[in-house]
């Protein structure tokens, strides 16, 4: 009796969480997947059965290739590009140095602002002519004026560099974190032994960083696919979808062009991919880490 | 004197409309979605204007929703027409006429107000505005926030290139050779002053038609279902647009913003801009210098895009909403309102009567730009409109970047975009 009490509570406890994680996560998903068969209905024609036909035309966009490739891209700069500065980041501040709040706090700075708001001032700074970058080139090396945003070639650039700005401090915060839950014994124990800093942070810091690079690269990962809230500001996508990235895409197809489906069928392929890095990561990398 | 006739006549129909509905024993609420696409005044004089009306109405209730953007209203106002619970009326986009129809969300103004007051109210607006508002014969929205691009000109700039400062460039030959006298550069070759800015972010289409239409030739069809990218006129216009960088140097190269185009204006970065005429209260307001504003230079015509929003009444209400709704569109765009409107945001008054009140008529003598964008609506077309017109612009956006960023040149990229169009349109043929 007392045992099936217990499976009781256990289940009245899980409830609540289970309601609200089918409601908003699995109920959805599956709803998503099964709109990407059917056809998107329209005020006069209700959506049908159509089978393959929306991954079929997924297959001959040109502009969901684009946007796949432009997103690739951007996983791969920001990705090791944020780790890494706010690795540098964390050492650096994690020392013993004057005025070390005040650089914790400007480097944190990014993550507690608005990314709307601050691609505003990103938007100034690019601006061509009397943006801040280029009054430092025309004004300093005499150089002529760029069009930043304007040309396919820099545009995506520009975005990885606001995203990795954006994302660094927040990452620096975790590594942070876990430097100082490393015992100083270790330091001093390689000083004695004569270890120079490079040997005491490939072979101690790293490995004892690992749990928490794991947990900052699934981060950044999402990230990547999840961060589009500047393109909506900065770029809207252009010049001609270079700087569009696959959530921006879906957005589009769902609510400017109301192709529900076709958006659906977008969507798929992001939760198909999502769920191939998640899956990858835990059974790949887990066996890398050292948890204590 | 005729139109103190009109306005009384409006308000007595109006008298009788709300007389009908106070006798039927409760209000009717009416839900109003309205967007906002230029900064300032726009949303309190909105919700003046509807506060008014409910002081004046005490059976109806308007709940003025500000909706975002045009896009974030349109969005709204779909999702809640597809949930059932529509608002009754909304300001949208000219431009998404076909969209609504195509998702059967609204109503024509004919079914619902069909005495011979209201026909002769449907042709009292301008006819450029009622291009992009009537389709099949029949009405579907009513011109509100209405606008058409212009060209503005810094005066002290042309005098300093020894130019005359009251005269803007009327061809675009003039525009070019006006436009290699204001660049200015600095000691090392760079450019610290271009001629011309015709912002090409986001949605290029729109100022790109203005270069069409004066170009002779038509974008979309009436019905909305077959485009003409890839006509020789159309490339024309497309190399015109990229020469002026590529080959003239007095356009900056690349896309050019929208949203910075105005402080470009002010910071000296430029002598002349194409934007909306919906910037010129912000012009007046900060332009450090005295400027003019001139319709858009021609070419084989004068020409340009009409632009902005329409009132539309959605289906899925009471019969008694509906003719509430008709009955505040009828207010809200009768002279003395639009007038109101038309000062505080620079938008286009609607009708003819609504230019010949004393305060629209005083407001013009103080300040006589105001007067260009309507004489402009003699030469006007309807601005691109089709079937799925969120893709058919987005084809065409990004043929136009593709030319304009010099990856396809504009024969190429208008043919593609074109293709792209014909596909997406076969099924409404």
């Amino acid at each position: 009796m007392t045992r099936r009490m217990q499976w009781i509570y256990a289940w009245l406890l899980l409830t609540p969480a289970m309601v609200m994680l089918f409601a908003f996560t699995h109920f959805p998903a599956i709803t998503t997947i099964v709109n990407s068969f059917f056809s998107t209905p329209r005020g006069r024609r209700p959506a049908r059965f159509v089978g393959l036909r929306n991954y079929e035309e997924l297959i001959a966009d040109p502009t969901f290739w684009k946007v796949l490739v432009n997103n690739l891209w951007y996983a791969t700069a920001t990705i090791p590009a944020s780790i890494g500065i706010s690795l540098l980041m964390a050492i650096w501040v994690n020392d013993k140095l004057k005025g070390r709040s005040l650089v914790r706090m400007s480097f944190f700075a990014p993550t507690v602002l608005p990314l709307i708001a601050v691609a505003n001032i990103w938007l100034f700074f690019y601006t061509p002519g009397f943006g801040l970058i280029d009054q430092i080139r025309m004004g300093i090396f005499g150089l002529p004026e760029n069009s930043w945003l304007g040309q396919q070639e820099t545009v995506l650039i520009c975005m990885m560099v606001v995203t990795i700005w954006k994302e660094a401090g927040f990452f620096m915060i975790f590594y942070l974190a876990a430097l100082q839950a490393i015992p100083p014994s270790y330091k001093e124990a390689a000083d004695i032994e004569g270890a120079s800093r490079w040997v005491f942070f490939w072979k101690i810091t790293w490995p004892l960083l690992m749990p928490t690079t794991l947990f900052v690269s699934i981060n950044a990962i999402i990230n990547s696919f999840r961060l589009v809230d500047h393109i909506f500001t900065m770029t809207g996508g252009g010049p001609d979808n270079a700087s569009s990235l696959l959530l921006f895409y879906i957005y589009e197809v769902a609510f400017k062009f109301w192709q529900t489906s076709y958006a659906a069928t977008l969507t798929v392929v992001m939760l198909a991919i999502l769920s191939i890095i998640a899956i990858g990561q835990f059974f790949f990398m887990d066996r890398r880490v050292h948890y204590r | 004197m005729k139109s103190i006739f009109k306005s009384l006549g409006l308000a007595a129909s109006a008298a009788a409309l709300s007389l009908g509905t106070a006798i039927s024993a409760h209000a009717v609420d009416l839900q109003f979605y309205f967007p906002v696409a230029v900064g300032g005044k726009a949303a309190t004089t909105i919700e003046e204007l509807t506060a008014e009306y409910s002081a004046a109405h005490p059976d109806v209730n308007i709940d003025a929703v500000y909706a975002g953007s045009y896009q974030d209203t349109v969005s709204k106002a779909l999702t809640a027409a597809r949930g059932g619970n529509p608002p009754q009326l909304s300001v949208i986009l000219s431009v998404d006429m076909f969209t609504l129809i195509d998702e059967d969300v609204i109503v024509a103004f004919d079914d619902i107000a069909n005495t011979e007051e209201d026909k002769k109210w449907l042709s009292s607006f301008y006819p450029a505005f009622m291009e992009n508002s009537q389709t099949g014969g029949k009405t579907y929205g009513i011109p509100f926030q209405r606008s058409t691009p212009v060209l503005y000109w810094n005066k002290e700039a042309f005098k300093a290139a020894d130019l005359d400062p009251e005269k803007a460039p009327a061809t675009w030959e003039e525009m070019v050779s006006m436009g290699k006298k204001l660049v200015k550069k600095d000691a090392s070759g760079n450019v610290t002053q271009w001629g011309v800015r015709i912002p090409s972010s986001g949605f290029p289409y729109w100022l790109f038609q203005g270069l069409t239409t004066e170009n002779d030739v038509i974008l979309a069809n009436a019905e909305g279902n077959k485009t003409n990218f890839d006509d020789p006129k159309v490339v024309e216009a497309l190399q015109y647009l990229v020469d002026l960088s590529a080959k003239h140097g007095v356009m900056a190269p690349g896309i050019i913003e929208w949203g910075a185009t105005p402080k470009a204006f002010f910071e000296g970065n430029t002598a002349m801009m194409w934007t909306s005429t919906g910037n010129l209260t912000n012009v007046r307001n900060n332009a450090p210098f005295d400027f003019g504003v001139a319709m858009l230079p021609a070419n084989k015509r004068r020409g340009a895009p009409t632009g902005g929003g329409n009132f539309y009444v959605f289906k899925d209400s009471s019969d008694e909403q509906k003719k509430a709704s008709v009955d505040f569109v009828k207010w809200i765009t009768a002279p003395k309102q639009a007038a109101k409107w038309s000062m505080a945001t620079g938008y286009v008054a609607p009708s003819p009567a609504a230019w010949e009140t004393d305060e629209m008529k005083a407001y013009a003598a103080d300040f006589p730009p105001a007067l260009i964008a309507r004489e402009q609506l003699k030469y006007a077309v309807a601005e691109l409109a089709t079937y799925q017109n969120q893709r058919i612009t987005r084809v065409l956006n990004d043929a136009l970047h593709a030319a304009i960023t010099g990856k396809k040149s504009p024969e190429d990229a208008l043919k593609a975009a074109q293709a792209e169009a014909d596909r997406i349109l076969s099924e409404y043929r």
